[in-house]
């Protein structure tokens, strides 16, 4: 099986996410960026399709700037085999669906692809869609938030879970599947890993590379457009007071106050 | 006056709230047009309930398709096409995105994902989107035409309107890719207490109720106040509390109108996820932790003497 991964480097969910003054696009150096948690699962994922399917092999995608090659090395270090990283600074701003075409595209210079696998959403734009946008594009089935995931021959099956029930989805491959934060345990990367992957092949694409015109990505063209942002005034604690064995009729009568109950 | 589509949740003939919210909001944009596609016989059912709710038209596409998603995504985009429509509004959810998502890249419209608000700006639509847990407010617009805006559940007040309700059956086209096919479905069946996401009062949960067993204590506060049940992702993390209750950058976003923390120290992972309710009250032992911050009320204190005390107090209230 050809497998496809689609990672992403976000902002560490534990440090304080901003949002740049000029352009209000995400700051990316005001935070810790890291390999999204749901995308190591998607990978966690691909590696146990991998060694159950002799033959197998797993390709890491990426799109952003260069530091998403941290993010890179760490699926690599997991025991991906190779990696492809669109990256070319027109692509700054650009919006989901400039970032679905972009993304297709790449898909598309990698030859026969049975099976693309992806996180459900990433913690930083939840959009919740990129995946089932991609497979729209590619005229593919997506198989979205799944919580279980078995291909048998061509046919892949998945348990998709979400806030709403469950729902078991079906479909031949190739096919787009997302996972969710249940699907499984990821693996931590070994030290032989770590170093294995230092040798292995990360092909940095240009939009030229993969055949995508700088006019369908980036922030002048995108088809939405941030016009302003301003973080909100911090909300101010007001009273405390120290329990002395009346705290639950204390914090009674400030909600009677407040007419709350 | 321009059409705006409004795709309509549904389950067993009845209509979501959030329905309701998105013919409300659409309003600001222009007439409203109910979009129904559902299995055969859906339409009649839920006429009333969108009359109600200022539909001028209703659009009813009847299916017996198990394709996922799909029969909804083609009967927009016919709609989007043939009718030319000032925006497509659908609620927040995981099908909700995920059609938007293939609708917007399918029609070349702009994609305004999650919004809080939503208004008419320069002739086009314009959206607000509260970001990083309501951390940042970002105003938005977009720059085609017919956008595919998705709305937050809880973001706006239902208003009721009288709408003429036209109803016109449309057909579901055929897909013009391979789908997903449905195989079996089990919708969650809501239990007693409100869902996390619509509740107006929120009782949680953190590290410091320190079992699964505990969380009765704060189970039991909520259901004396009529309150949906969190928890903080600590809590999740150490299995006291299933993950759909997670609230925080990595679960749900809520903003009701009455937030009680209790033994959640409020790391930023929590905070970002429930810091624009209303009123915060917070109950920890610890007198630095952060939660304090933010809370309108704090009590440093045993949560164990003093959740079931309020509790008391507030069943007192309501005999």
């Amino acid at each position: 099986m050809n497998i496809v991964v689609l990672v992403k480097q976000v902002p560490d969910t534990y440090s304080e996410r901003k949002l740049s003054s000029g352009d209000h696009t995400l700051d990316r150096d005001a935070t810790d960026a890291v390999l999204d948690e749901i995308d190591e699962r998607a990978v966690e994922s691909a590696l146990q399709l991998k060694e159950a399917n002799d033959g197998s092999e797993v390709t890491v995608v990426a799109m952003g700037p260069d530091r998403a090659t941290d993010a890179i090395r760490k699926a690599l270090s997991m025991g991906a085999d190779k990696a492809v990283h669109l990256s070319d600074e027109a692509l700054h701003g650009s919006c989901a669906v400039q970032t679905t075409r972009a993304l297709a595209k790449v898909i598309g210079t990698l030859g026969e692809v049975d099976l693309i696998l992806a996180g459900n959403e990433a913690s930083d734009g939840r959009t919740g869609a990129v995946p089932a946008m991609i497979a729209d594009v590619l005229g593919l089935p997506a198989l979205t938030h799944g919580r279980e995931l078995t291909v048998e021959g061509s046919t892949v099956t998945v348990r998709r879970e979400t806030d709403d029930g469950v729902t078991v989805l079906s479909a031949e491959l190739p096919a787009v599947v997302s996972v969710n934060e249940k699907i499984n345990e990821p693996r931590y990367p070994s030290f032989k890993g770590i170093m294995a992957a230092k040798k292995k092949p990360v092909t940095t694409l240009t939009l030229a590379d993969a055949g995508i015109d700088a006019s369908e990505v980036g922030l002048a063209t995108a088809l939405s457009t941030v016009t302003s942002s301003q973080p909100k005034p911090p909300k101010s604690g007001g009273e405390k007071v120290e329990d002395e064995g009346d705290g639950g009729q204390k914090i009674a009568a400030f909600l009677v106050g407040q007419k709350l109950i | 006056m321009a059409e705006v589509l409004v795709l309509v949740d549904h389950l067993d003939g009845e209509i979501k709230k959030s329905t309701f919210e998105l013919l409300t909001a659409a309003r600001a944009l222009g007439e409203p047009s109910a979009v129904v596609v559902g299995p055969a016989g859906s339409g009649g059912k839920l006429s009333e309930g969108l009359k109600a709710h200022g539909a001028a038209k209703i659009y009813v596409a009847e299916t017996d398709s198990s394709d996922f998603l799909t029969p909804q995504v083609s009967v927009l985009a016919s709609l989007v096409e043939s009718k030319d429509p000032a925006a497509v509004l659908i609620g927040v959810s995981a099908d909700g995105k995920e059609i938007a998502g293939r609708l917007a890249v399918r029609t070349n419209s702009a994609l305004l994902g999650d919004v809080v608000g939503v208004s008419a700006v320069d002739g086009g639509a314009g959206a607000t989107h509260s970001v990083f847990g309501g951390a940042f407010i970002a105003e938005a617009k977009a720059n085609t035409a017919h956008p595919v805006i998705t709305l937050r559940p809880g973001s706006v007040e239902v208003e009721a309107a009288d709408g003429a309700g036209a109803e016109e059956s449309v057909e579901v086209p055929a897909a013009s890719g391979r789908s997903a096919t449905v195989q079996s479905r089990e919708p969650v069946t809501g239990g007693d207490r409100p869902e996390l996401t619509e509740a107006s009062v929120i009782v949680s949960g953190g590290r410091g109720v320190g079992s699964a067993e505990q969380f009765s204590v704060v189970e039991g506060l909520a259901d004396s106040l009529g309150a949906a049940v969190g928890a903080s992702r600590a809590a999740v993390d150490s299995g006291f509390y299933p993950h759909q209750f997670q609230v925080g950058q990595t679960g749900k976003t809520v903003s009701p109108q009455l937030y009680i923390a209790l033994g959640i120290s409020g790391a930023i992972q929590h905070r970002a996820g429930m810091q624009t309710s209303k009123t915060i009250i917070a109950v920890n032992k610890d007198p630095e932790a952060p939660i304090f911050e933010i809370a309108d009320f704090g009590v440093v204190g045993d949560l164990f003497k003093v959740a079931p005390q309020l509790q008391e107090e507030v069943t007192k209230r309501k005999s």
